[in-house]
């Protein structure tokens, strides 16, 4: 039975790059896929873009391609990308450029288009979804629209020949589905066939995470040289059918543990979890250790899709403002205390207008709240960390100013003062029907 | 009992929605947990977190509960005051709920 290997070079935008090559080099691989695009990145992207027409890619677009592209050719291994981001033709030529700074030549490089559904979003009045409200609720702070895409315009791209396929905003499994798809000549309404796609793409869209990465939990789950960690590839047949593994000698591990942790990673419903492609059924899925860090996953299906693709809405949201002061060594916890509630108190005094606010002890409570109170000692050293939501900058910065203010004003032996004042572009959601948002491919060739 | 000594645990988020799933170590425990860890304790393990709903979607075949948390992330990452905004050690605070002591030996290395 034909079958196809698939590598993953990213989990996130930020991601480590020597395990891509790695896997490009021994990992004898066809495809090697890299996610690297989030909620928040796009409508950065778009920002960035809107200052120079050439920019709103990837950022680290220029050292992954730099890295892998001339192992993957050499190899014939083609790149599927979603480092496009908010601009996709502006990446396809910057590849285009490193290809021929490699000296490598017959490198046809594709660009998907059709994701940015601005015009289509602004000035409507369709609810937003996972919140309540409306996009006209928005007017006005709208940074950015974006379609989750699927399979069929990187396919497209495949079918043409590309070696390289850059998009915007796709779906993450959908670039692990897609080479599935096209090698095997899935139909695109073969729903159980592309749920099983979509399942794999799922288990390897996070790269680490299913090779042990935020796994590992000494005496519980033990894991092996993290710090080598190689990324999965997953060996697929033509059914479906596929085994997930790593390259030998890499570091982490691939077992049935690790792989039940990501199935249910960011899902809801286990039974209906709803993509561009398929509403995807992870219910009836199975893992069996076939051998050392290699896992065979069965039993992935979807039933048809939905007539709505998602949007993603980058808009100006607020301003928030943060700072923090430490204190350490005896009585740290009350001196922290002290410290808190002096800038509370002043915030009030000095009528700072926040419309969310909060007031961390880190070591203390930051990050459980109540959910997990330790019966331990008391810390030797605390965090103080007050951060507030404002609707202007200028509130903003007045956040950090108070705790730093507390260098000479506050307690005895406050350490090492730290402030910031940011926007915040925020994300919100809608549903838009198919038809209305029309792709297209354009191609690169050095 | 800790939660932690029978089951491990994965947080997700997708925008004001955090998902803790939690999976046991031995799946003869997985009724167990079934019985003791409903999404009613996890709601009130999570009173000053979670707002919202709590839903509970069960897979005996993994032996995995996956608990779906509305209204839990301060809005989500790309909005959250919170210094964890993805959520993601809620995962280890719920493997500190306290459960009924179960008899069956546990290993501490596994």
């Amino acid at each position: 039975m034909k079958k196809v290997r698939i590598g993953s070079g990213a989990g996130f935008a930020g991601d480590r790059i020597e395990p891509a090559l790695e896997l490009a080099e021994r990992g004898d691989i066809q495809y090697l896929s890299f996610e690297c695009l989030a909620e928040r990145t796009i409508a950065l992207a778009q920002q960035a873009r809107r200052k120079d027409e050439d920019s709103g890619f990837d950022p680290l677009l220029i050292d992954r391609f730099n890295a892998v592209l001339p192992a993957c050719h050499e190899r014939g291994i083609k790149i599927i990308t979603n480092m496009g981001a908010a601009n996709p033709q502006s990446a396809a030529k910057t590849v285009a450029a490193i290809a021929k700074k490699h000296g490598i030549t017959g490198l046809k490089i594709a660009a998907v288009h059709g994701d940015d559904v601005m015009d289509q979003i602004v000035g409507s009045d369709l609810p937003l979804i996972e919140r309540k409200g409306r996009v006209s609720d928005l007017d006005g702070k709208i940074v950015s629209a974006n379609a989750y895409l699927g399979v069929e315009s990187i396919v497209e791209a495949l079918r043409n020949g590309a070696d390289v396929v850059i998009t915007g905003r796709v779906s993450d499994p959908a670039l692990f589905a897609a080479p599935l798809v096209h090698e095997f000549g899935w139909r695109f309404d073969d729903w159980h066939r592309v749920g099983q796609g979509v399942l794999i793409g799922h288990l390897l869209e996070c790269a680490a995470q299913v090779t042990g990465g935020y796994f590992a939990d000494p005496g519980y789950k033990n894991v092996a040289n993290l710090v080598r960690i190689g990324f999965p590839f997953a060996d697929v047949s033509e059914d479906g059918s596929a085994v997930i593994s790593k390259v030998d000698g890499s570091g982490g591990q691939v077992s049935v543990r690790t792989c039940k942790e990501q199935l249910l990673y960011e899902v809801h419903d286990p039974s209906s979890y709803i993509q561009p492609d398929v509403v995807a059924d992870f219910s009836n899925v199975t893992f069996t250790q076939e051998g050392p860090d290699r896992v065979a996953v069965r039993g992935g299906s979807g039933r048809q899709r939905t007539d709505t693709l998602k949007v993603t809405i980058g808009y100006l949201d607020s301003y928030v403002g943060e700072g923090q002061i430490s204190y350490a060594g005896p009585g740290a916890l009350a001196r922290g205390q002290l410290a808190l509630d002096i800038v509370k108190e002043r915030l009030k005094m000095t009528g700072v207008a926040t419309t969310e606010t909060r007031f961390d002890l880190i070591g203390v409570n930051s990050v459980h709240r109540g959910a997990a109170v330790g019966t331990g000692p008391e810390p030797e050293e605390v965090r103080l960390r007050v951060v507030c939501r404002t609707e202007t900058m200028s509130e903003a910065i007045k956040i950090g100013n108070e705790v730093e203010s507390l260098w000479l004003n506050g307690p005895s032996g406050g350490a090492g003062a730290w402030k910031s004042a940011r926007e915040v572009i925020a994300a919100a959601s809608t549903l838009l029907p198919r038809s209305g948002i029309k792709t297209h491919v354009t191609y690169e060739v050095v | 009992m800790k939660l932690r000594e029978l089951a491990h645990a994965r947080a997700g988020d997708k925008g004001n929605v955090s998902n803790l799933a939690i999976f046991a170590y031995e799946i003869g425990d997985y009724a167990y947990l079934a019985e003791h860890v409903t999404a009613e304790r996890v709601k009130a393990h999570f009173a000053d977190i979670v707002g919202g709903d709590v839903v509970r979607y069960e897979l005996p075949n993994l032996a995995c509960l996956n608990f779906v948390m509305h209204e839990a992330l301060g809005g989500g990452v790309t909005r959250s005051l919170s210094l964890d905004a993805h959520g993601k050690a809620l995962s280890s605070a719920l493997l500190e709920m306290e459960i009924p002591d179960k008899q069956s030996e546990r290993k501490t290395a596994r």
